[in-house]
């Protein structure tokens, strides 16, 4: 334990989370120290522990410092842990809780779970040492290692794992907000600057920066040039999941229905509503059979590219010639629609000249557009 | 002879203004050539926005439909814009729809004045609109408010001037 410094728990310059777990207890060697109850964080870099009770107490480790890891599986009573076994302190390290020990290495209790997933990870992070490529503490340099790390949010747990790395990093911020509102004012605009020159990897890790310093998307425009190889492959796996179901539908979803199709399908890696319209939005670039649309309205759909909304909007003007009028939901009915697709298709026909609107107490009705055909 | 509505006044989209460019563009046509018909035949007078919005003009009862106040005054605008329509007061609650505008009827006045060689005379109001000699003329029985407002164009073109005698208003014609 006498390996550790303290640390503000912020992160450095080049340095990205990869995850984080609650309710970690760190041991010295075979014995118990007072660090029972944290959170572990592991970055490119480092391996940190905040205890949670008390956010100002806060230990780092370099993982330089890791000769190897090792498992030890749960038993009775006991929780499952992770073995570190580690180089001796460098003469040079900063101040930390324990002068000395007796152990060269510690152990990471996992009384809340989490000790598989925070071993794969750390045991990835060993394997590719990027904290040599990258310094951390120094200006940013480009990561030449094509395979980048990214933070995967993933469904509500990433969700919830943004929130609470939000949270707490806000609370240590408070004392140095001023600084990190500058600091984070001149990446944003690096990016800004750089816009169409930042490489994916970049982007990421300055993603990934801000969002461990509480700001979150700096990145305002959402072009598919902010799409990373893992949304390229998502957007493929698409293509394949929902040809067959588009055609059972007429050729034509809203992207929540995609959303839920897709997630059921997938089970347990639950896919993010951000990861899902990143990926659908590079559907026509790829080349993919199928395509992204957003409506006027704001409604997104995935449509076939063989499908063409502006034809079936000629049917939809004969079915309600022929009913002299109808609201969405009359028309969905009748067509065997959602709602929320046949009132786009009326809307785009009302768009295109074809229908009118009566808006009254009683409802929105769509006619046929006599104000241009009948003179 | 009951006023003829056109197709439009039954149609009830005609009641909703239309968010499609085009479509709305056809629909205040409809509107403003609805407002004049309907001006003319009633002789309506001055109005208030209020009485607009109860008036048969924009509501029809029998649809069950009436156009909204917003909808109207786009209405009035438009009017306004193509000389139909006079705001008669700065917060535009009163109006006039002029069915025919204030310089059409200067024309025709003028027009009479001379082709029956009247140039260089003098006239009383009331000779002009309703005096014998103008009795088959379309602007015999024009109220005061429109004929001053006819007059005024004309005084604007130099073809008139307003004056006033012993008893009311005249004009003289160039």
């Amino acid at each position: 334990m006498d390996r550790f410094a303290w640390t503000s728990g912020l992160l450095e310059l080049g340095e990205t989370l990869v995850v984080q777990q609650r309710g970690v207890r760190l041991c010295d060697g075979e014995e118990k120290v007072k660090f029972d109850s944290g959170v572990l964080l592991l970055s490119t870099h480092r391996l940190i522990w905040r205890d949670q009770k008390n956010h100002e107490c806060c230990i780092a480790i370099p993982l330089s410092q890791i000769v190897f890891i090792e498992e030890q599986a749960a038993g009775i009573g006991k929780s499952a842990k992770i073995v570190v076994h580690l180089h001796p302190a460098s003469s040079n390290k900063e101040p930390g809780p324990f002068q000395s020990s007796k152990y060269s290495y510690i152990k990471l209790s996992f009384k809340e779970h989490g000790q598989i997933e925070f071993y794969r990870r750390l045991s990835e992070e060993m394997t590719q040492r990027r904290w040599e490529n990258m310094p951390a503490g120094q200006t940013i340099q480009v990561n030449k290692d094509p395979r980048a790390g990214r933070i995967r949010a993933v469904g509500i747990v990433g969700i919830e794992r943004k929130l609470e790395e939000k949270r707490k990093e806000t609370d240590k911020n408070i004392s140095e907000a001023k600084e990190m509102v500058e600091l984070s004012k001149s990446i944003a605009n690096k990016i800004k600057e750089k816009q169409g020159d930042i490489t994916e990897d970049e982007t990421i890790r300055f993603k990934s920066y801000l969002l461990s310093m509480g700001i979150a998307n700096p990145v305002t425009r959402e072009t598919y040039g902010s799409g990373t190889h893992y949304h390229m492959q998502l957007a493929k796996q698409l293509a394949g999941i929902l040809q067959t179901p588009l055609e059972e539908r007429g050729g034509i979803m809203s992207l929540t229905e995609v959303y839920c199709l897709v997630n059921r399908a997938r089970g347990l890696e639950l896919l993010s509503p951000e990861d899902l319209v990143n990926a659908c939005k590079m559907l026509e670039s790829l080349k993919l059979p199928l395509r992204l649309r957003i409506f006027d309205s704001g409604v997104m759909v995935i449509e076939l590219q063989s499908h063409n909304e502006e034809e079936m909007v000629a049917s939809a003007l004969e079915t309600v010639s022929e009913k002299g009028s109808l609201t969405a939901d009359e028309f969905a009915k009748l067509v065997g629609m959602s709602v929320l697709l046949a009132k786009e298709r009326l809307l785009l026909a009302e768009k295109m000249g074809h229908l009118c609107r009566d808006d009254s107490v009683e409802g929105l009705r769509f006619y046929p557009n006599l104000f241009l055909t009948q003179s | 002879m009951s006023f003829a509505w056109p197709w439009q006044y039954s149609f009830p989209p005609f009641f909703t203004l239309q968010p499609n460019g085009e479509t709305r563009q056809k629909q205040l046509s409809a509107w403003c050539a609805l407002a004049l018909a309907y001006s003319r035949r009633h002789r309506l007078p001055a109005m208030t926005v209020r009485e607009a919005q109860d008036s048969p003009l924009f509501a029809n009862r029998r649809l069950q439909r009436k156009l909204p106040l917003e909808s109207i005054q786009v209405v009035l605008e438009e009017l306004r814009k193509n000389g139909n329509l006079e705001w008669l007061d700065k917060n535009k609650t009163s109006f006039l729809i002029m069915w025919r505008r204030p310089e059409e009827w200067g024309k025709l006045i003028y027009q009479w004045v001379s082709k029956n060689g009247l140039t260089n005379s003098v006239f009383t109001l009331y000779e002009l609109a309703s005096g014998d000699d103008t009795e088959n003329e379309e602007f015999h029985g024009l109220d005061e408010t429109m004929l001053l407002r006819a007059l005024q164009a004309l005084q604007q073109e130099h073809k008139a001037e307003i004056i006033t005698l012993d008893d009311g208003r005249g004009v003289k014609f160039f």
